[in-house]
């Protein structure tokens, strides 16, 4: 046994006690070329794609600029899958092990990742490695270039999924509910038709087909998998498959606040109580928890970024000082980061943390807005709002084939930017393969409609 | 349970992530192909010698579009730090420092430079515009004859011994010899050489251009552009394609191609002295006979008046001699003619009258494009 699997064990029993409830965690060194990729890609094993090539190249220049350095990867699941990086020192990788069972607690308790880990069972990367294998498989038969097209549509609308909705969902309805004849009064029974003319035929309103979408469709994704008119099956396999993965990345969006926070707030108690760390190794550990949950970058004063490690341990802190621990971990089953921030973070603590709402303006201008506690919560949280993207649905179906697609630019407050949008069409035209429309607003706020 | 795994080596055989990212680089070149024209305006390109040349074409990463709302005037998020209602964190910057950072990076976008091949680039037009090949001149006066191996014979000179040949004929004689000798005179064969006529596959290129005040800059870009594409055009059928730069105003000089683009003169346009100078050229060094000549003729199309009759009479006796004269008229579209240039009339003349010539009016970066497909379709209809 090494040192580290030492800790490891001696640490998971004192997080068993400490009343920590997770699925097991299957933790793995690797080298930094592959923590930098499952960065990139999300999941160890991944479908194939440009666009990551592109934020591969980013992030290797950020970790060569010291921008970015990679701690541990976790995977929720059963069971749980970490990645620790082989060139980071034993302090570092005794610090991630206890950071990783905060996650692996979190993902086993909080309501969004069960209801996901219910739908989906527990091992998303391997269906994840399925897929990418299936893609490749389509590559082969059909060609990169077909390929790539289906996947640069379906990568594009990657948030656009029904968060709340079923990972494994049916087809709308095919008929409308029957609509009942109108019931004949006594009186229509008697003047509805000349005496000794013969009884009308009683015509049933036979089933009638539903509209397509019956409602307006957020979940781009699912839609365009099920009803666009000449979709292949491996098309919509595609479609499904990034549809899945996104679906497993939601609830790390929507709690990452509270997540992050959380293996904080466990990994700095867990190594508080470990009286059989030797005292250098704790000393190093705790200097690189110090690193990981501080506000503002070294030498400066202000941040214009909330560090989500900071504030979820901060909150946590606070929430566990005050309430208890019972309630806190009720907290974590039931909330999502909008729920925790909207009430957890009160007047005392934004005080403390010294928060502030800035605006930038067009001239690069920025300054400090205010301090009002109800507009800090909201820009903390105004970009997770609909998985971070703009509202856009699926309105009609036409009889052509054709799609329309909407813009809810009034909830999202101003219009597209419409040369990305009409990028997005295009692409989806070609999976689509009739024409899409899509109704925005310009910068103006007039109505504005995009057609690939 | 932990259990931590032992390292697993796999990871070490391949990177997904550079694999995506040459993926990524691919598609840049397919984007680059877009907007050559502009990216090929070194200095030096239409002289220096053919084979690997390179060039370095600066490139964005290409962005995978999404969704995304549109840039607000003012943007709010949420921080962290000192700092009252009111304070100013960053200062707006004035605008001439906006304006010297916008050439910069912009919002610290990383750009890279990929290398990319002329020939590969060349061979992408072709392929785009789905020109033809051009074929040599089939006059009898073309072929130029040169000696081609052909035949062994029993005696020959001791360097053109065929040794394989050779020993295949000792092998045969010992099969059926007793007492056979390695080898003996009889088995010696010789490569044998014949006169054959071959058509030449010399060409030479004369490039004119009006460098009258009546051309500015932008006129030259385009000009130098489509000279360069009609070259590359050329090279790709001819061996060895030699280059002569032909500029004038109210005469005409040759150049080095360095100085030839930024050559320029005050005063009027005569166009025949340059025809005249073009003959000169052909009759000295570049033979009709040896050589298939292209000549190829940017102006704006207004020539002097009294200049009409020995300009028509030398462009004529150039398209004679030429396997093509092509003429491209600068400005052509942008600018409101009430009537045909001068240059233009001559030319649709001899086209007319069934010349190996042709015109086409060069406007913007498009009409180089349409250029070079005129011409070069007209050729191989010729053939």
């Amino acid at each position: 046994m090494t040192e580290l699997e030492q800790y490891a064990d001696s640490i998971e029993q004192l997080a068993r006690r400490l009343g920590l409830d997770y699925y097991d965690v299957d933790f793995e060194v690797a080298p930094a070329s592959l923590m930098t990729e499952i960065a990139v890609y999300g999941l160890p094993v991944r479908m194939p794609h440009w666009s990551f090539g592109v934020r591969y190249i980013h992030q290797l220049v950020r970790q060569s600029m010291g921008h970015s350095k990679i701690f541990e990867v976790m995977f929720p699941g059963d069971p749980c899958r970490a990645f620790l990086m082989d060139g980071n020192s034993l302090a570092d990788n005794t610090l991630v092990t206890a950071h990783v069972l905060g996650h692996a607690d979190f993902a086993k308790n909080n309501e969004l990742f069960a209801r996901f880990h219910a739908m989906a069972g527990g091992n998303i990367v391997e269906h994840a490695a399925a897929h990418a294998q299936r893609i490749q498989q389509a590559i082969d038969s059909f060609g990169l270039e077909k390929v790539e097209a289906v996947l640069d549509a379906a990568l594009a609308l990657e948030s656009h999924v029904d968060v709340g909705g079923e990972l494994h969902r049916a087809r709308y309805a095919e008929f409308a509910p029957e609509r009942k004849a109108a019931r004949q009064t006594d009186f229509q029974k008697r003047f509805g038709q000349l005496p000794g003319t013969p009884e009308p035929l009683q015509q049933e309103p036979g089933p009638v087909r539903a509209a397509i979408p019956p409602h307006p469709e957020f979940d781009l994704l699912w839609f365009i998998a099920h009803y666009a008119p000449e979709l292949e099956q491996w098309e919509r396999d595609i479609f499904l498959a990034v549809r899945a993965e996104s679906l497993y990345f939601y609830p790390v969006f929507a709690c990452q606040i509270m997540n992050e926070g959380w293996a904080s707030y466990w990994h700095a108690r867990l190594l508080r109580e470990a009286d059989f760390l030797p005292q250098p190794l704790y000393v190093a550990a705790l200097k690189s928890h110090s690193d990981v949950v501080r506000p503002y970058a070294a030498g400066q004063e202000t941040a214009l970024a909330i560090n989500p490690y900071h504030l979820g341990f901060t909150l946590w802190e606070h929430v566990v000082d005050k309430h208890g621990m019972a309630r806190a971990r009720e907290v974590m089953h039931e909330e999502d980061d909008f729920g925790f921030i909207r009430n957890f973070l009160d007047r005392e603590l934004a005080d403390k943390l010294d928060l502030f709402v800035y605006e930038a303006s067009s001239g690069d201008e920025i300054k400090v807005l205010n301090r009002d506690l109800d507009a800090i919560r909201e820009a903390i949280l105004a970009p997770k709002f609909n998985y971070g993207a703009p509202r856009v649905a699926v309105t009609e179906l036409r009889n052509d084939g054709s799609l329309d697609l909407k813009h809810e630019h009034a909830s999202d407050g101003r219009g597209l930017d419409l040369n990305r949008a009409k990028r997005v069409l295009d692409y989806t035209r070609r999976v689509w393969r009739r024409p899409v429309r899509l109704h925005t607003v310009n910068e103006r706020g007039e109505s504005h409609e995009l057609a690939a | 349970m932990i259990r931590i795994a032992a390292e697993t080596p796999w990871y070490e055989l391949f990177s997904r992530g550079a694999r995506d990212w040459l993926r990524h680089n691919q598609k840049v070149r397919e984007a680059v192909k877009g907007s050559l024209p502009e990216i090929l305006s070194g200095d030096d390109l239409l002289s220096a010698p053919g084979g690997n040349r390179t060039v370095m074409v600066p490139v964005k990463f290409l962005e995978h579009a999404r969704f995304r709302l549109a840039e607000a005037a003012s943007q709010q998020g949420a921080g962290q730090g000192r700092g009252e209602p009111g304070d100013v964190l960053q200062p707006g910057r004035q605008e001439g420092e906006r304006a010297a950072q916008s050439g910069g990076t912009e919002n610290g976008e990383i750009r890279f430079v990929v290398e990319m091949k002329l020939d590969e680039i060349i061979d992408w037009v072709w392929e785009e515009l789905k020109l033809p090949d051009l074929k040599p001149k089939r006059t009898s006066t073309m072929d130029e004859p040169d000696y081609v191996r052909e035949g062994w014979d029993r005696r020959g000179a001791r360097s053109r011994l065929d040794r394989r040949r050779t020993m295949k004929e000792a092998v045969k004689r010992r099969a059926i010899q007793e007492n056979p000798v390695a080898i003996v005179n009889e088995d010696l064969r010789f490569r044998q050489l014949v006169k054959r006529p071959t058509p030449s596959t010399n060409a030479a290129v004369m490039f004119a251009l009006d460098v009258s005040g009546s051309m500015d800059e932008a006129q030259r870009k385009l000009a130098k552009q489509f000279f360069f594409f009609a070259l590359q055009g050329i090279r790709r059928q001819y061996a060895k394609v030699e280059t002569v730069f032909l500029a004038h105003a109210a005469q005409a000089w040759e150049f080095e191609e360095r100085e030839f683009f930024q050559a320029s003169s005050s005063g009027g346009t005569v166009s025949s002295c340059v025809f005249q100078l073009g003959l000169e050229v052909m009759r000295t060094r570049y033979d009709p006979g040896r050589y298939n000549v292209y000549f190829f003729y940017a102006s704006d199309g207004e020539n002097a008046a009294e200049d009409r009759e020995p300009a028509a009479a030398a462009l004529k006796s150039l398209a004679e001699l030429t396997n093509y004269a092509g003429y491209v008229e600068t400005g052509g579209i942008a600018t409101f003619r009430p009537r045909e240039t001068q240059l233009a009339e001559m030319f649709h003349e001899l086209q007319a009258a069934g010349m190996p010539v042709g015109m086409s009016p060069l406007g913007s970066q498009d009409d180089v494009w349409r250029a070079i497909r005129e011409f070069f379709k007209e050729r191989a209809a010729d053939d």
